[in-house]
């Protein structure tokens, strides 16, 4: 996804893991593959999406995101693999 | 066409799709479920009318606290040790008062047998071996059940039990497995039976087998009573139920770090190729339905583990009774088997009795500890003693027992095979006799294997 960056001046690409808390931005891409793509398909994570970054484990990892009304929560092995598109303020 | 009439439509269809898609590289799910998405959000925006939030979110607020940094362990500590300290404390009672009921019922039935003129093997067949383990069982387990069980419902109905598995996520992720096994962990103190059917919540399928197959490594409140008793034993000397307390807790970590041990191994050997996900939801929190959860944990859980362990004690208490009273020279087919088990037994820091104690008592936990002391005793019907003095009496004076007696054989009861109970709901559950027969013997190669390794430990230093 190297070469998109140039695409989107105003954009960041970054992965939904590294979404700071407290910030939302929108899924630009799933690269997850198999299973887990279908379950993320199913909780309505398709380009487009409005996703905001909520809370994260005392543990450090899951973190905890609003999705559609709902929260859901990613490890960041999961999270790694949704490419979401920030705005910088 | 003429393929067409072999193949039946769907089979067609699919066929014709693999055609035109091949190895899905068109993304037409992802194309479908986009559509519905974005069609459903239309029709939403144009329907639906959203009331304005309210001025305090307080699922915020309660996540500020139940999942902070500071407070997430520590809140989560005190909530579980309060449902342990409820079932614990207030199973007591409840279960003296159905013994003695049931103990009541076991002399009237003597009565009408005697009235009937019975032969004697009739009444110690169907009274002293089916009616009186039958009568433990329930006794032990129905009070603990009824209310663990609705404590646990309670918080699940709040909305706190996701949480748990927030927190708590990334020591199971280090292990290979899902978040959610600290819940279906939880549940196995009530019952592993219990335990092996929440594992439903976990929706892939590796972390729902590791959880499945490692839920008889936290003690169901069928052990806990023959923990708590042996804890009693290793410290006698010092009379406090401070130290009895310590020693259970020791043995109850020990269990977690066995469990994530197993977990860890599994999922690096046995289950390597088994697909995996995490996703987690986190509900809102919502006021409790207190009528609903009482209904839905009472006979969803409660009656449903009851139901099962009653079917497996009755037929356990006749073919006791039998071994304990069919007798060959001057000894039961109990002593005979005890005799034959112990150059085995000991070897584990065990004895005969203990080791066949242990095998009868497959079908329930609870009946481990008064089969073996009906062993000791050469009684003919299963026994309880009344004060631990008589336990150490029996066990240690009488039988020889040390220390390391006592500890391997908490570690045993710890780490042996599930109850037959849970063995058959993992059958149903995994739908798979493999994994039950997995789920019997990879625990039981534990168990002996580190019973093995404390009592030669013990020995080879010289420490008994």
């Amino acid at each position: 996804m190297q070469s998109d960056r140039g695409i989107f001046s105003a954009e960041h690409i970054i992965s939904l893991c590294d979404l700071p808390v407290g910030k939302s931005a929108v899924i630009n891409s799933i690269q997850a593959e198999g299973m887990t793509r279908r379950r993320m398909m199913d909780l309505g994570l398709v380009p487009g999406t409005r996703v905001e970054a909520l809370r994260i484990s005392p543990a450090g990892d899951p973190k905890a995101y609003k999705i559609r009304g709902t929260v859901i929560a990613f490890r960041r092995e999961e999270g790694s693999k949704i490419l979401v598109n920030l705005k910088e303020d | 066409m003429r393929q067409r009439s072999q193949l039946n439509g769907l089979d067609y269809i699919l066929r014709e799709v693999s055609i035109l898609n091949p190895n899905g590289s068109l993304k037409i799910n992802d194309a479908v479920v986009s559509k519905i998405y974005h069609k459903a959000e239309e029709i939403t925006q144009r329907v639906v009318t959203r009331r304005e939030k309210p001025g305090v979110d307080w699922d915020e607020k309660l996540d500020n606290i139940l999942t902070s940094r500071v407070w997430g362990f520590p809140s989560m500590l005190l909530l579980l040790g309060v449902v342990f300290w409820l079932t614990v404390a207030g199973a007591n009672y409840p279960s003296q008062v159905i013994a003695s009921a049931l103990f009541w019922g076991q002399d009237r039935l003597s009565d009408f047998l005697y009235w009937l003129q019975a032969p004697a093997w009739v009444k110690g067949f169907f009274v002293e071996g089916m009616y009186r383990c039958l009568a433990w069982v329930v006794s032990v387990m129905l009070p603990p059940m009824a209310i663990f069980f609705p404590c646990f419902s309670l918080l699940e109905d709040l909305g706190y039990l996701p949480r748990v598995a927030f927190n708590l996520d990334r020591f199971f992720k280090t292990a290979g497995a899902h978040g959610k096994q600290a819940l279906t962990m939880s549940m196995g103190f009530g019952c592993n039976a219990a335990g092996v059917v929440a594992c439903r919540i976990i929706e892939s399928p590796r972390e729902r087998l590791i959880a499945m197959l490692t839920n008889n490594f936290v003690p169901c409140n069928g052990r806990f009573p023959t923990l708590i008793a042996l804890a009693g034993l290793l410290v006698f000397g010092l009379g406090n139920s401070l130290a009895t307390t310590a020693v259970v807790v020791g043995v109850v970590l020990f269990g977690i770090a066995v469990t994530l041990a197993v977990s860890w191994v599994l999922s690096q050997t046995l289950l390597k190729g088994v697909p995996s996900s995490f996703t987690l939801e986190l509900p809102p929190y919502r006021k409790p339905q207190v009528g609903k959860i009482i209904v839905r944990s009472i006979f969803d859980r409660t009656l449903f583990v009851l139901g099962r362990a009653v079917c497996v004690a009755a037929p356990a208490g006749a073919v006791i009774w039998l071994l304990a009273n069919i007798r060959i020279g001057n000894l039961s087919l109990l002593a005979h088997g005890a005799n034959w088990l112990n150059p085995l037994a000991q070897q584990m820091g065990l004895d005969g009795f203990i080791l066949m104690a242990f095998i009868l008592g497959l079908p329930a936990n609870e009946i481990v500890l008064p089969i073996l002391i009906m062993g000791y005793l050469a009684a003919g019907a299963m026994t309880e003693l009344e004060s631990l003095q008589d336990l150490y009496h029996l066990f240690v004076v009488q039988h020889g027992w040390t220390w390391v007696t006592a500890v391997c054989m908490m570690l045993f009861s710890l780490l042996h095979f599930p109850c037959g109970t849970t063995l058959w709901t993992i059958w149903r559950e995994s739908g798979s006799v493999k994994w039950a027969c997995l789920a019997a013997f990879i625990p039981l190669g534990i168990a002996c294997t580190v019973c093995f390794i404390a009592a030669q430990t013990a020995r080879i230093l010289g420490l008994v």
